[in-house]
């Protein structure tokens, strides 16, 4: 019984987005195929128990949802519809081989993540049509109602369908700028995992980290040129590679230098750190990402916090700045700068951009580290004030409420 | 499938010699290539009148239905295959006409 409630999830992982994916190509319609899907799942929970799973799981869920589809598109009446009759008749079709398959559900990413659909639409469809996440995961995850993600997906399906979104990989000239919205919507579905935001919410949600990482790993098998995929996966693995030290039993999170690191997954560290050097030798430019990487990199090679190559760190922080001038990555190299020149250097950096940052709980957790070290403490207490205020995250502010408490 | 460019604008200044030339050879590659369906600038918004006869007394209205900094200058209307293909054109559209343009699609079915 275990198992087959056992095949039913692992065939829901790894075959939701083929079967959605090769609906929506037959039909057409991102509603059709979704629906077919779901209640192809329904039967298979249904009759699996008593009929046993089927020998190959993906092609009874096609076959079913295609023919529940069918059903559906034949119960609204489309009947007159020569072209759907036509269609609904013979799928002519050939069985594709797994390759093509895979690249359909490229096409279903793309389309989810296409440029004229708000952000927050491209995450909810992604997660929904791709990650086969249901309403209640998504809308938990984003902290928003039921009924607004509901909405949100509502009119991006009827936006693909009324403006005629392709349902296509686009083409080679404008991949990359199509692949680095993807990727943006990956990394924040990633880090919504990471630090997951919210009172009620756990501070971790491994469901979105690993969710993330199993899109990137499928787009870099069929991208696997791309510098920005490979650094973007290498930077989620070696992220996630910390997650077992990272939230500590009460709850509360644990800072990079204070991580047991021998709790860190070293698989996944050796892969990404694969990954990293093997864009290394390409001797091609790295993009944000793949710097993104590397500095994570060097913090994983370390066998303990005091043997961190800072001046590495500052150095791929300087090349961040250069590509990406932003507030946020100049308060992160700030922060490694205060390993290599002492808490001085890096407060005077840090105030500079006080008035960019003032809403960010991290800086204010930064200058409250950095002047605890200098032992102004009366200041530190009122910058750990101003960051437990602004932090979403409930293990973050634990941390911050504890180091707050410890000042003399 | 077709689609709508609403040319949006700040000003009421026309075209300028250069934008005129760069539209009317984007319009001929439209027409060769099959795309072109119609297009045309409009007067400016002081130039509008809305009329309302869903009441018993049609009403006029001087001026434009919403009054806003952003108008309709002018507009095309394209075939396209899909989305893809009406955002190129209408990236290429408001570069030559020098004016942010608005992509609608025109229900089907």
């Amino acid at each position: 019984m275990s198992d087959v409630h056992e095949a039913v999830t692992r065939a829901h992982r790894e075959q939701w987005a083929r079967v959605v994916a090769s609906l929506t190509r037959r039909f057409g319609d991102l509603d059709v195929a979704e629906e077919a899907a779901a209640e192809a799942f329904a039967t298979a929970v249904e009759r699996w128990p008593a009929e046993g799973v089927p020998a190959n799981p993906g092609a009874w869920l096609t076959l079913t949802a295609n023919r529940r589809a069918i059903d559906r598109i034949r119960r609204e009446s489309k009947r007159d519809d020569k072209q759907m009759q036509a269609r609904l008749m013979d799928d002519d079709t050939p069985h594709e081989p797994l390759g093509a398959i895979d690249d359909e559900r490229l096409r279903l990413i793309f389309t989810c993540c296409h440029p004229a659909l708000a952000t927050e639409a491209r995450i909810a469809l992604t997660l929904r049509l791709v990650g086969g996440l249901s309403m209640v995961e998504i809308s938990r995850a984003f902290l928003v109602p039921e009924a607004t993600m509901g909405q949100r997906i509502t009119r991006a399906k009827a936006k693909i369908k009324a403006a005629r979104i392709p349902y296509r990989v686009p083409a080679a000239e404008d991949l990359p700028a199509r692949v680095s919205g993807v990727l943006a919507v990956l990394f924040l579905v990633f880090n919504e995992g990471y630090l997951a935001t919210g009172p009620g919410t756990d501070p971790v949600r491994a469901d979105l980290t690993a969710e993330a990482i199993r899109l990137a790993r499928l787009i870099r098998a069929l991208l696997p040129e791309d510098g920005e995929v490979a650094g973007l996966l290498a930077l989620m693995l070696l992220t996630e590679a910390r997650r077992p030290a990272r939230v500590s039993r009460s709850g509360e999170l644990v800072p990079l230098h204070e991580q047991d690191r021998g709790a860190w997954d070293r698989a996944l560290i050796a892969e990404g750190h694969r990954l990293v050097r093997e864009r290394l030798a390409t001797g091609v430019a790295p993009g944000r990402y793949q710097i993104l990487a590397a500095i994570n990199a060097v913090h994983t090679y370390a066998r303990e916090a005091r043997d961190t190559d800072w001046s590495q760190i500052v150095a791929l922080y300087d090349q961040l700045v250069s590509l990406d001038p932003s507030p946020v990555v100049a308060l992160n190299r700030a922060i490694a700068v205060a390993e290599l020149d002492g808490p001085e250097v890096a407060l005077a950096a840090v105030d500079r951009l006080g008035a960019r940052l003032a809403g960010y709980h991290a800086l204010h957790a930064t200058r409250a580290e950095l002047l605890r070290r200098m032992g102004r403490s009366q200041e530190a207490r009122a910058a750990y004030d101003a960051a437990i205020e602004l932090a979403g995250n409930t293990a973050e502010s634990a941390y911050l409420t504890r180091r707050r408490d410890q000042l003399g | 499938m077709h689609y709508l460019f609403s040319v949006i604008y700040d000003r009421t200044d026309l075209a300028t010699p250069e934008e005129m030339t760069a539209i009317d050879a984007f319009n001929d590659r439209l027409q060769a290539e099959g795309h072109w369906v119609f297009a045309g600038g409009l007067g400016a918004p002081a130039t509008a009148t809305v009329i309302d006869n869903r009441g018993a007394e049609p009403v006029v209205t001087d001026g434009p239905y919403v009054e806003s900094k952003e108008h309709i200058a002018g507009f095309w209307i394209i075939e396209a295959p899909d989305l893809d293909v009406a955002l190129k054109l209408a990236t290429e559209a408001s570069g030559h006409c020098n004016r942010k343009v608005e992509v609608r699609p025109f229900l089907s079915e």
